[in-house]
This record gives structure tokens, C-alpha cells and sequence, in this order.
């Protein structure tokens, strides 16, 4: 015989009243455990859905860089800055630029802060009959390389200046001459080292021979001058043409602007603006999500003390009925010889195992109930990723701490009752 | 073995004093069966109890083995009970929930025992309860229950046994058992003191005191066994 048998077979004889103290216990474990398994599954819905955006967002703009990166790659620069005097249809049918303007205008325009432009490339070019290969039609292009803006960080060059006494060579040029890096060749009576062979472009990029700016100009005959600036605009707010042409305009008004194409360009656009709004539509979630969680927790809030306040006390007062039911057993047992504090312990015991076993039933009756009305798929899967072990023995330990608290002053008047008392009243 | 000396115990209620003990002296030995009477109210219950160690009295003092047993920590006091009193009531008092081997093995949670089993089979055995070992209380019959009652008190083999009317509840046949149980209890050396209203006692105890208002007001003794 020991107290744990006694408290085991009190239980089992009382068992509807042990079970109703269990199942309260249970019940407001479950009801406490399912609401933070909803929350927990609410956080995991939440992570995952701000995975999932995040992940597209950032696809988004990582295929908007890359199309940047094939403008810079493959279309070059896509605003030409042109003399003012400059027949477009003349430069439409003949393909290059005829007319000139003075080469200040790239610093000018360097200098002048407009956020709409950036890579300044200025360039003198005039079609050229090669007469070393035979007359053969190609166009010659003088550049210096990109003109730093004075207001901005410098940025990697998209082209580097063709070094003097050489020159790259366009693809189809190349390909039907097979030129090579390192090659040399005469041009209108100049020796040239190939310095390199331009990517296909499947524009007149592929039938033009680049060299350095001060040369071309004094074979050209255009020192001092330039036919073009070549620019990049920015993939920013405001930059349409007619903006960009607006902003060229006020820095240099003997130009004007055309630009080449802007397929690509209107592509990444349009990506970089999905790519905002994805954003934006992101945070909106964030903030939604945020504000339903608020909600749940708010609930959370004031039904965990309702529930636990309301719990303590019924099992106070289910132990304290337990007691005064076994006045006379407690006399008994006082006057076989069990001491106050066996008497403490049985009653406690008895709190202690309603605490554990309701603990254990409601939380995964909780867990169940909570995965079942919680954002995450339902089932048994999905119970299994909200399960806590830390939430369990919390739950466990806090249920048992409470029940036995709740049962203190209930035991604490079983093991100070005096024997004597009761055995009087026969 | 047990000797009380000018034990009172008052009661004050509502302005007045009950004096359910008055200046009561007595010793029971070893061997001894003593027998309480007196009308309701006289303070029997209240002697037993007292010389239980259950109840502290008002003034006097209560020695067992010649120690002050009032003296002695609320838990020495209980150890005390665990090991020589045995206690016998007239409602049995068994513990409901627990089965009638259990019952009697009650005692063995305040003074634990391997052979505690052994000698409650013992016990069954010899009051012809060994059928109903598994039974529970509500099961027995009154005088199957002072029977089981009479176990427990035995278990933890007591030098003394305390009985509050314990034939009070039952017919003559199973008072007759229960009697000479007690008095074999003496005869082996035990002591006893009982309270009883019956006539059949008689014949077993060794010496009567009677009570009356709190007081010895008779004491006799039976020479002879
Ligand atoms: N705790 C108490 N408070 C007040 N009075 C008490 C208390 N305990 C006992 N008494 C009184 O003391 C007196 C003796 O009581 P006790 O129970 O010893 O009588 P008894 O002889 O056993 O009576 P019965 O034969 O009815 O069992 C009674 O008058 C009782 O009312
Ligand atoms: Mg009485």
C-alpha cells in the first residue's frame, strides 16, 4: 500500500468527478492551445505567403536587370543627340549622321545634372569607302569613350575609348574579312592593330570600324566636332522623350533628340514597374497580415487569463468539494497514524495528475481544433508542423503548477482538519 | 502502559463550559481490558480520542510508556498512533474506495512494512474475510465490516486498541466476535479501552469505569483472569 494506490483508487471510484475536473482542465488547455496554434499556423501562412511574393518580386526584378543588362549589351545606347541642323530623313536614308556640332556640347551636357540621361559617348562617324578592301562601304566612328557626369558617382564605363592606332571592328565586317584581335590593317592610309571585334549587334554596328575620337576627327576632317552624343536614359520616373528631349533642350539648344529603339526598354519598364507594385503589393500583405494577427492576439490576450482565472478556481473549488466529501477518510487516516503533510500530499497528488493528464489531453485536443480552423492545410501534416514540444511542456508544466496552486488551500484545510473532531461525531 | 492523570477538557460554547472531561485518572496495562460506560454526552468519546493522542486535553497529562504524549511534535504523535494504537469505531469508518485487503492495509502507509501483506492475508484469514479480500465496504455485511475494521487496527500489530462502541451497529452473534477478539487482543498483552453500551461486554472486560458529566463516577474492577 502506498499513497500512490490510494490516490489512483480514490480517482477511479470517483471517476466521473475526476473526469470532470479533467476535462475542465483539458478544455481550457484545448481552447488556449488551439488559439496559439492558430496564431502559430497565422505566422506560418504568413511566412510562407511573403515567401512566395517576395520570391516573385524578386524575380520580377531580376528579370527586369537582365533586360537592362541586354539593353546595355546588345542596343548600345538608345538616345542619340544630334546637331539641330540635322535632316532626319537625310539621316534615315543614308544611316549616318551628316551634320556637326561643336564637341563642348558633351561636356555641357555632362555638366548640366539631368537625371534622365547617363552614359555620354560622344562620336564623330561618316560613311567611308574603304579603299585598302576594295571600296567597300563601311562606316567609321570616332569615339573618346564615355564623358563622366560630373554630379553622379562614376559608373563603370558601357564602352571604354578605343586606344590611338587602333581599332574594333564591327561583326559582319570582321566575319567577312576575318579580321582578328591583333591583326593589322591600312585604312585611308593609316595603320590600324585590331583591337577587338564588336558582339553582333544586327544593326550598321556591324559594318563599323571605331577608333579614337582625335584621329577620326582630323581624318574626317571635323577637329574640334562631333555628329553625335550617344546616351543611355535612365530607367527612372520622367523620362520620357518628350521630357528627356525637354531637359537636352534647355543645356543645348542647337540639338535635338531622337531615340533608337525602346522595345527593351518599354519591356524592363513595364518589368520595373510590376516589380514596384509587387513591392508595394507585398507590404500592403505584410501590413494586412500584421493587422490579423493583431486581431487573434488581441483575443489571445484576454481569453488566456479568463480562461486560466476561470480554470484555477473551479479546480480549487472541485478539490475543496473533494475534501469536505472525505472529512471522515481523512480522520481515519489521521488516526492510523498518517501524518498532516501524507494528507498534503494525496490531495496534491490528485492536483497534479488532473493538471498533467487535462494538460496532455487539451493540448492536443487544442492543437487538433486549431489546425483544423488555422490558415495552414488541415490534417494530420499539418498538425505535425504545428506541433510545439515547447508548447507542450509549457502547457504541461503551467496547467500542473496551477491545478496544484489552485488545490493548495483546499489540501492545506484537509491536512490541518482536526481528526478528533470528526471521530466525535459518530 | 497508558496512564492518564487529572485530565480535563472543557468546552466553552455560547458563554457556557461543557466539561466533557473533569479531573479523570486512569492507567490501563498491558493485558487489560477495560471497559468505558456512561450516558451520551459523559465525555466517553472524548477520553478515547485523548488517549488516542488524537486530542490534546485542557489540563492533566496523558503518558504512554511513561512519556508525555502532548509533549511529544504533532508527527511523533502520529508515528505513536502508527505503531501502538489501534483504533476500532462504531460506523467502521472504512475508506470506501479502497477494497477490504486494502482497507486493512491502511495502516502500512504511516508505518510502512514488507510483511504488512503477509500478515494482512494473516488477518483475513483469521476473520473469515479471505473471500472478501477484493470486496468493497459497500459489499459487506455490518458485522463483515467491523471484522475488516478489526483487521485494520491489528495490522500494524498495536500495543493498544481503542474502541468507540464498536458492537453498537451490530447483532449479538457478530458483538460476540468481535468481543472475543478484543479480549483475545488482551490476553495476548494488548491493552484495551472500550466504549460500549452493551451488557455482553461483561463477561470479557477486566474492570469497568462508568463516566458521568466528565467524570469517574464508578470503577470497578473484575479480579480473577
Ligand atoms: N468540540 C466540541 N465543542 C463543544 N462541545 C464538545 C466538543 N466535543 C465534545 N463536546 C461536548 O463534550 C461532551 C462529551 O462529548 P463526548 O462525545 O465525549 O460524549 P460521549 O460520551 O461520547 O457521548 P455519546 O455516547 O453520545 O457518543 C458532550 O456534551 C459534547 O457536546
Ligand atoms: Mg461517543
Amino acid at each position: 500500500m502506498n499513497l500512490w494506490r490510494l490516490v489512483t483508487r480514490e480517482i477511479r471510484y470517483q471517476k466521473l468527478n475526476f473526469l470532470l475536473g479533467l476535462l475542465s482542465v483539458a478544455a481550457a488547455t484545448g481552447v488556449l492551445v488551439a488559439v496559439l496554434t492558430m496564431l502559430r499556423s497565422h505566422d506560418m501562412r504568413t511566412r510562407e505567403i511573403l515567401a512566395q511574393k517576395q520570391e516573385r518580386t524578386e524575380q520580377e526584378m531580376a528579370k527586369m536587370k537582365d533586360d537592362y543588362r541586354i539593353i546595355m549589351k546588345k542596343l548600345g545606347f538608345n538616345l542619340l543627340i544630334l546637331p539641330a541642323a540635322q535632316d532626319l530623313k537625310q539621316y534615315y536614308a543614308s544611316g549616318y549622321v551628316t551634320e556637326d556640332m561643336p564637341e563642348e556640347y558633351v561636356n555641357t551636357l555632362a555638366g548640366a545634372g539631368l537625371m534622365t540621361i547617363r552614359h555620354l559617348l560622344p562620336s564623330v562617324e561618316r560613311k567611308i569607302s574603304w579603299s585598302e578592301q576594295g571600296g567597300l562601304q563601311v562606316i567609321l566612328a570616332g569615339t573618346r569613350g564615355e564623358v563622366p557626369l560630373t554630379d553622379r558617382a562614376p559608373k563603370e564605363p558601357m564602352q571604354v575609348a578605343v586606344a590611338e592606332g587602333e581599332v574594333v571592328v564591327g561583326y559582319e565586317l570582321a566575319r567577312s574579312l576575318k579580321l582578328r584581335a591583333g591583326d593589322s590593317v591600312m585604312l585611308l592610309g593609316q595603320r590600324f592593330t585590331v583591337a577587338g571585334i564588336h558582339g553582333e549587334r544586327g544593326t550598321r554596328d556591324d559594318i563599323t570600324l571605331w577608333i579614337d575620337l582625335a584621329t577620326a576627327q582630323r581624318m574626317l576632317g571635323l577637329q574640334g566636332r562631333l555628329n553625335a552624343i550617344l546616351a543611355l536614359k535612365c530607367l527612372c520616373a520622367g523620362n520620357e522623350l518628350s521630357q528627356i528631349r525637354r531637359n537636352v533642350a534647355a543645356v543645348l539648344p542647337g540639338t535635338q533628340v531622337i531615340e533608337v529603339d525602346s522595345k527593351v526598354i518599354t519591356r524592363a519598364e513595364a518589368r520595373e514597374r510590376a516589380g514596384a507594385v509587387a513591392k508595394t503589393a507585398l507590404e500592403a500583405e505584410r501590413e494586412n497580415r500584421a493587422v490579423i494577427r493583431a486581431e487573434l492576439e488581441k483575443f489571445a490576450s484576454w481569453l488566456a487569463p479568463v480562461v486560466i482565472l476561470g480554470v484555477t478556481l473551479w479546480v480549487g473549488l472541485l478539490t475543496w468539494g473533494n475534501v469536505r466529501q472525505r472529512r471522515r477518510e481523512i480522520a481515519v487516516l489521521r488516526a492510523i497514524g498518517i501524518s498532516a503533510g501524507q494528507v498534503l500530499k494525496i490531495f496534491l497528488s490528485k492536483a497534479l495528475m488532473l493538471g498533467a493528464g487535462g494538460a496532455l489531453i487539451g493540448y492536443f485536443a487544442g492543437l487538433a481544433a486549431g489546425t483544423a480552423s488555422g490558415e495552414l492545410s488541415g490534417g494530420p501534416a499539418g498538425a505535425l508542423t504545428l506541433f510545439s514540444l515547447t508548447m507542450l511542456l509549457s502547457v504541461l508544466l503551467v496547467a500542473t503548477v496551477l491545478c496544484v496552486l489552485a488545490s493548495w488551500i483546499p489540501a492545506l484545510m484537509a491536512s490541518s482538519q482536526d481528526p478528533a473532531e470528526v471521530l466525535r461525531e459518530e | 502502559m497508558l496512564r492518564i492523570r487529572e485530565v480535563s477538557k472543557h468546552y466553552e460554547k455560547n458563554g457556557a463550559t461543557v466539561k466533557a472531561l473533569d479531573g479523570v485518572s486512569l492507567s490501563v496495562k498491558p493485558g487489560e481490558f477495560v471497559v468505558v460506560r456512561g450516558p451520551s454526552g459523559s465525555g466517553k468519546t472524548t477520553l478515547l480520542l485523548l488517549c488516542g493522542a488524537l486530542l490534546p486535553p485542557g489540563s492533566g497529562e496523558v503518558r504512554f510508556d511513561g512519556a508525555d504524549v502532548y509533549s511529544l511534535s504533532p508527527n511523533q504523535r502520529a508515528a505513536l498512533r502508527a505503531a501502538n494504537v489501534g483504533f476500532v469505531f462504531q460506523q467502521f469508518n472504512l475508506i470506501p474506495y479502497l477494497s477490504v485487503l486494502d482497507n486493512v492495509l491502511a495502516p502500512s502507509l504511516a508505518k510502512p512494512d514488507p510483511r504488512a501483506a503477509q500478515r494482512a492475508a494473516g488477518l483475513l484469514e483469521r476473520f473469515n474475510l479471505s473471500e472478501r479480500a477484493s470486496h468493497f465496504p459497500a459489499e459487506l455485511s455490518t458485522g463483515e465490516r467491523q471484522r475488516v475494521g478489526l483487521a485494520r487496527a491489528l495490522l500494524n500489530r498495536p500495543r493498544l486498541l481503542l474502541a468507540d462502541e464498536p458492537t453498537g451497529n451490530l447483532d449479538d452473534e457478530n458483538a460476540q466476535v468481535v468481543l472475543s477478539s478484543l479480549a483475545g487482543f488482551a490476553a495476548d498483552g494488548g491493552a484495551v479501552l472500550m466504549v460500549t453500551h452493551s451488557r455482553q461486554a461483561d463477561t470479557y472486560g477486566h474492570g469497568t469505569i462508568h463516566l458521568m458529566r466528565g467524570k469517574i463516577v464508578t470503577e470497578t474492577a473484575e479480579e480473577g483472569h
